[in-house]
């Protein structure tokens, strides 16, 4: 079965976000009225796996040996089968 | 050991660009040295022929994921056990700058238990993105560290640093007690500061990425591994040295020779 994982990456709190600190500096100068921006690392893995179950698993891995550091990231995944 | 008996291995992948300064380093000091892909070491499972390793620095894998996290998994995915034994037999590992991000990535650095699984620390994007500058660094090593060997405890060094990603920090929640747990091991090594040897105390330009307490490189518990952000290769002769024409005389090396002088004296004595 084909499958569709979307796994996004993003910082722990409490960990500096150059980049979103930036990015929020600018969109107040034009004007938004703009509290925060977070930055994150969006991936969708398209893969194969005998079940949604295994396919959750597979993506689980992935996240924990190579998108995310955890001293700094947290992870959300969302598996869907490709239709 | 003879110097020239000395075996190091440079390791490359796609994307390594300070490999052959590191390599004429070692040779400068009549060790041998030699760079191999991470696939011919694969290829022909000859890491133990060799008596020290370096991951030096670069843009593997084009940075991609997080600076250094492709090399590090693959490495440990194809070498691990080599890897390992390596480290058990307290053989000499130095990652520079790119080398170093590997050697967290890989679970190899701070290494408070031995290797880890997952990474313990990181070296997250700078503060203020890129920069690629000379900085101050001071050696706060009491003796565990055999990459300074030849730098006395408190003597600052001058480097240069080139990169993007090298803010480490520690899990937030426990970063104090992970910090003293370093100074307890003897893990921490060099520290930013200005050229007085005053420590940088987080701000920039003196630390220039936003380091944690400072920090520029560490080694694991034994003091055979070892990442630091800066690059020595790059201040090993007088003329690297960004100020040698305004100078009326310059010893014939740079600061960054002494961690390469290190680390063959280390092996010289210990064979």
């Amino acid at each position: 079965m084909k499958y569709r994982a979307k796994i996004e990456v993003s910082l722990k709190p409490g960990h500096s976000d150059p980049e979103g600190e930036t990015t929020a500096r600018l969109l107040k100068e034009l004007g938004y009225a703009v509290q925060a921006v977070n930055v994150s690392k969006a991936y969708t893995v398209n893969l194969e796996a005998a079940s949604l179950k295994e396919a959750k698993a597979k993506a689980e891995e992935m996240s924990r040996r190579l998108l995310a550091n955890p001293t700094k990231d947290n992870y959300t995944i969302t598996v869907e089968e490709q239709k | 050991m003879k110097r020239e008996e000395i075996k190091t291995l440079i390791m490359r992948v796609g994307g390594t660009n300070c490999d052959a300064e590191t390599q004429r380093a070692f040779r400068e000091l009549g060790a041998q040295a030699e760079t191999l892909h991470l696939n011919e070491v694969v290829k022909r499972r000859n890491l133990m022929d060799y008596n020290a390793l370096v991951f030096p620095g670069g843009f593997a894998h084009g940075d991609y994921v997080r600076s250094g996290a492709i090399w590090a998994r693959l490495v440990m995915a194809k070498l691990g056990k080599e890897l390992k034994a390596f480290i058990d037999e307290g053989r000499p590992i130095l990652g520079i700058c790119n080398g170093f991000q590997v050697l967290v990535e890989e679970g190899l650095l701070p290494g408070f238990e031995g290797v880890s699984a997952y990474p313990e620390a990181s070296l997250a994007p700078n503060i203020r993105g890129y920069q690629c500058r000379w900085v101050y660094l001071k050696n706060e090593n009491r003796g565990n560290c055999i990459f300074t060997g030849k730098v006395p405890e408190g003597k600052v060094l001058r480097m240069p640093i080139a990169h993007g990603e090298g803010r480490f920090v520690l899990p937030k929640e426990k970063e104090g007690a992970l910090l003293a747990k370093l100074y307890e091991n003897d893990m921490v090594v060099f520290r930013y500061c200005d050229k007085n040897g005053v420590a940088a105390e987080e701000k920039y330009p003196v630390n220039p990425n936003g380091a944690f307490h400072d920090i520029a490189g560490i080694c694991n518990r034994e003091g055979t591994v070892f990442g630091m952000m800066p690059h020595p290769e790059r201040a090993f002769y007088w003329w690297q040295q960004p100020d040698w024409t305004r100078q009326t005389q310059m010893t014939q090396y740079g600061d960054g020779k002494l961690i390469f002088e290190s680390i063959v004296e280390h092996l010289a004595k210990r064979c």
